[in-house]
């Protein structure tokens, strides 16, 4: 599989994307070790080149709104705000990790009821202490019409080689 | 207190608890409210689930702005179920009955993470900026240990259902 067929989107089918999930990240293991992550069924498709994809499939315990069973936005807010920390993790950079400084979320419309929730994150911007990163959360058919987008700054934790 | 208002305390106490309890997200995260007057303090209990970050060990990031959001709508939420209940009428009976009026809806919001959220019990307080006709601005600040050093702040713009 190429670079370019990884790029995902409307061109790519749901299943073409759980196919990349298991080529990134066969057991899962990278969110996994984190309970959060693990506890709402995160999974990390692809982090690579300061571009990081993952998803939340849906889940009747975490709607927010009983009388529509729309997702709760704070797992939106969760979604995002871990795609924007790997971004930032795969620019090649020297860093043991990233801690959120700021989350801007604009809510453009509800997820859809039933539906997965995909985010795909980019660093746009690297400095020495700061990674600058931009997020879209949508659903595979409809990248282009997006569930929400973000705009976050996160603290750089430096190794000691690159400190 | 005399047994009146008691009772009404209770009665009002048994609202929170089931306009809390009624959305599933804020049930798994266990997220719960103490009311004092017109004040609502939102209580997260620390358990392993919320863990972002094991090493630290931090709460995730994403639990504590949904924390934060949590907290904005559901004091937005319980404004109006306090309007509602003070009028009285069919619409306060719905409301005993368990049917509440919509949920306002979040257009945006920024979080600003102060100081990583320690492993035990988080709480968070909202303020209504403004309360309009159809939107309201409320600012939210979470902490653990001490009020006066806040972990994580919200700003947040929610659309108020049920108007123009």
């Amino acid at each position: 599989m190429s670079t370019d067929d990884q790029r995902p989107g409307a061109a790519n089918p749901p299943d073409r994307l759980m196919g990349l999930a298991s080529e990134t990240d066969p057991d899962g293991t990278l969110i996994e070790a984190l309970p959060f992550s693990r506890e709402i069924g995160m999974r990390l498709h692809r982090a690579e080149a300061s571009v990081a994809v993952l998803s939340v499939p849906y889940d009747a315990a975490l709607v927010g709104e009983p009388d529509s069973g729309v997702l709760h936005g704070g797992v939106i807010t969760a979604l995002l705000d871990t795609a924007c920390g790997w971004s930032v993790m795969t620019t090649g950079a020297p860093i043991a990790g990233v801690a959120t400084l700021d989350l801007r979320i604009d809510y453009m419309r509800p997820a859809t009821v039933g539906e997965t929730v995909y985010a795909r994150a980019e660093c746009y911007r690297l400095t020495r202490s700061v990674g600058f990163a931009r997020a879209i959360a949508y659903h595979a058919e409809t990248e282009a019409d997006p569930v929400a987008t973000a705009q976050g700054a996160f603290m750089l934790e430096r190794t000691a080689k690159g400190t | 207190m005399t047994g009146a208002d008691g009772d009404r305390q209770a009665e009002r106490d048994a609202v929170l608890t089931a306009l809390t309890g009624c959305v599933p997200y804020n049930r798994h995260l266990g997220v719960r409210f103490d009311r004092l007057g017109d004040e609502l303090t939102a209580r997260l209990p620390f358990r392993e689930g919320l863990i972002g970050n094991p090493l630290l060990p931090a709460i995730h990031g994403g639990v504590t702005g949904s924390f934060l959001e949590i907290t904005g709508v559901m004091q937005l939420a319980w404004d109006r179920v306090l309007e509602v209940m003070r009028a009285g009428g069919d619409d306060a009976a719905a409301i005993g009955a368990g049917r509440f009026p919509p949920f306002p809806k979040t257009i945006d919001i920024t979080i600003d993470y102060l100081r990583s959220g320690r492993p035990r019990e988080t709480f968070a307080r909202a303020t209504v900026q403004k309360a309009g006709r159809r939107v309201a601005h409320v600012h939210v600040e979470a902490w653990q240990e001490s009020r006066a050093r806040p972990i994580a702040m919200l700003r947040g713009n929610f659309l108020m259902p049920g108007e123009g």
